[in-house]
């Protein structure tokens, strides 16, 4: 069991090493950023006094060198843009991006469990094809296109909700939020239903599938026949097994939830760190860029090393796979 | 995998309609009636054959050609829909910001949306496919480490590479094409692989070595018409994708640029009109879009019943 998990963080670290590597090098190779700090005016000597103070007369080898020794005391650069360190800036603009991914988690959990229960209950009903057909739509909508229809309808139409920003927030246990008043609250409504639609037609999809298939078991059948009540036997009996699959697979999916924050927030002008990300790449803000890869990569690979861990727990067959290969 | 002894061959020819017609008639056909006998499919092929089609025959079916400046006046900007224009014509769905058609820029940017969809996903599926083929059929230490790339990209949602990607090459066609490339050939090499797996061990590539044939040759012309299936079903689903991907970082601002007006474009550009009212300046390129995105992965998704056997019920 400690071999596997060490080998498994040890697979973690490599993966997290090498998209380190190319990434820095990769933003760092194209292109020269001094151009976009310099006037017109300026002359050789001016240019390369630039150059030195952002630190990129070194070799590329050597700014490698001064990146990573940094890295491992907590700095990953100062962002060429804000002046400030690059680890800050993503940071304070984290808990937004957590609390919008969070509140679309519970989104999709909360429409696409009875929706996808729904229709596998009764999968010939027109109801149930109509909820289907539409997952298939959540599937192939753009994310990018249906925040625009949701500002269109809600925001612009009928103007119920704001369609831009966060409401106020304050420290509650140490985490930052805006959840605690009704303007936090409409002013995150769009934006995280934007970011669940993906996940709610997933939920449903999984739902369905998971119910269809229990509904045939042995167990059900026998709960059925012991008398107990159809509620008793789907909320208990059926819905606590087809929990486990849902909620591993949304477990895994936060990260992209994370990732596509970027899309959602520019449209909503959310102040998270997707739209950071964006700002930085539209102004060549090479440090956030890579501090945000950085960030965004190790919270993907700890969410995939912690499920991976639990289900070895779980599952022996897991554990014994991974020896053999 | 249990009955692969027959179904492969018989895919492979039923997806070549000009060889497949003068040798075997049979699989073919009834190709063509499985894949009809859903009404749905058929008429998402149908809207998707007449969306090609809309972008093919675009001069000659617009009213006016967006980008020709002689033929736009700043005058008719942000025109609801059905307003008539300066020149005498109807703007049918209204016309944007510069005073262009919407019409015409919706069909105009359906071709650059789809020639950028289509082109990267034929790329990436050349490249995929031999990189997959590769991995195949060398096995070893080559295969593991082909796999392990694979798998460490596609760990990643793809948006988050598409961005760090456009972070890393700038921006322009090419560069947004070569991103798309990168995102796409993981799917198709794992794909590949998978099939070409099975297919490895298979009597006929035996048979093949036996003969003496070259390596590349039983690579290409043995394995790969038999791994040809899957690869068709991903195609298309990647390509909606790409589709999709290329709008959404066109809409970013970090995708095309203004000289190539795909649909994303279109939508990023009627966006600041949007909170004013004007909706349909993002409204309708959204449309197109997701009409497009919808037909295709339609089409996939019938392909893929028809097509591979263990889904068919």
């Amino acid at each position: 069991m400690l071999a596997f998990i060490l080998r498994r963080v040890l697979q973690s670290v490599v993966v997290v090493a090498a998209m380190v590597v190319i990434v820095f090098f990769g933003v760092n190779v194209v292109g020269d950023p001094v151009w976009l700090y310099v006037s017109p005016e300026m002359n050789q000597q001016q240019i390369e006094e630039v150059r030195r103070a952002l630190g990129l007369d070194l070799p590329i080898w050597q700014q490698f060198a001064v990146f990573v020794a940094n890295a491992f005391t907590g700095d990953l650069g100062t962002s060429f843009i804000h002046g400030q360190p690059a680890m800050r800036l993503i940071l304070e603009r984290m808990p937004a991006t957590l609390e919008l991914a969070f509140v679309a988690m519970l989104f999709s959990i909360l429409l696409g469990l009875p929706l996808g229960l729904y229709a596998g209950l009764y999968p010939h009903r027109a109801s149930s094809k109509a909820i289907m057909a539409g997952s298939i739509l959540g599937f192939s909508l753009p994310t990018f296109w249906v925040g625009l229809l949701l500002i269109m309808i809600f925001a612009v139409m009928l103007g119920w909700l704001p369609s831009t920003g966060r409401g106020p927030t304050t420290t509650i246990l140490g985490i930052e939020t805006s959840l605690h008043t009704a303007q936090g609250w409409s002013h995150i409504f769009l934006p995280a239903l934007n970011l669940a639609l993906l996940k709610i037609s997933l939920v449903i999809r999984l739902t369905r599938a998971g119910v269809r298939e229990a509904i045939m078991q042995d167990y059900v059948k026998f709960a059925r026949a012991k008398g107990l009540s159809e509620k008793r036997v789907i909320f208990v009996h059926v819905l606590r097994n087809i929990l486990i699959p849902v909620v591993t697979v949304l477990g895994l999916e936060f990260g992209s939830l994370v990732a596509f924050s970027v899309v959602t927030e520019t449209i909503f002008a959310w102040p998270g760190m997707g739209k950071l990300l964006l700002d930085s790449i539209i102004r060549v803000d090479r440090p956030v860029i890579v501090a945000y890869v950085i960030i965004v990569v190790v919270l993907f690979v700890v969410i995939n090393l912690v499920v991976d861990i639990l289900y070895s727990i779980l599952d022996p067959r897991v554990r014994l796979q991974h020896k053999e290969a | 995998m249990t009955d692969t002894a027959a179904p492969p061959h018989d895919l492979v020819t039923a997806v070549q309609p000009t060889t497949a017609k003068d040798k075997a008639e049979t699989p073919f056909r009834r190709f063509v009636s499985e894949f009809l006998e859903d009404r749905v499919a058929v008429g998402a092929l149908i809207l998707l054959l007449a969306i090609v089609t809309l972008a093919i025959i675009a001069p000659w079916i617009t009213p006016q050609n967006p980008y020709d400046l002689a033929q736009v006046d700043i005058m008719d900007s942000r025109r609801p829909p059905g307003t008539t224009s300066m020149e005498g014509y109807t703007f049918i769905l209204g016309s944007d910001g510069a005073g262009r058609d919407l019409y015409s820029a919706i069909i105009y940017g359906l071709r650059i949306s789809l020639s950028v969809g289509v082109l990267s996903g034929l790329i990436a599926l050349a490249i995929g496919a031999s990189v997959g083929l590769i991995a195949a059929y060398v096995g070893g230490r080559t295969e593991t480490i082909i796999m392990r790339i694979v798998d460490l990209q596609l760990s990643l949602p793809s948006i988050l590479v598409a961005l760090i990607l456009v972070a890393m090459l700038g921006k322009g066609v090419d560069k947004i094409i070569l991103a798309l490339v990168i995102v796409q050939w993981a799917y198709y090499a794992r794909t590949v692989r998978g099939s070409a797996l099975v297919e490895r061990r298979k009597e006929y590539v035996e048979a093949a070595t036996c003969l003496g044939l070259s390596h590349s040759r039983i690579v290409f012309r043995h394995i790969l018409p038999n791994c040809m299936a899957p690869l068709i079903v991903v195609g298309t689903v990647q390509t909606a994708h790409a589709i999709a991907l290329e709008a959404t970082l066109s809409f970013l601002g970090v995708g095309l640029p203004q000289t190539e007006p795909s649909l994303g474009v279109l939508i990023s550009n009627g966006f600041q009109y949007m909170l004013s009212g004007r909706y349909w300046i993002s409204f309708f390129p959204g449309v197109a879009l997701l009409l497009t995105i919808v037909a295709i992965n339609l089409v996939g998704d019938r392909l893929r019943d028809v097509l591979n056997p263990r889904l068919k019920r």
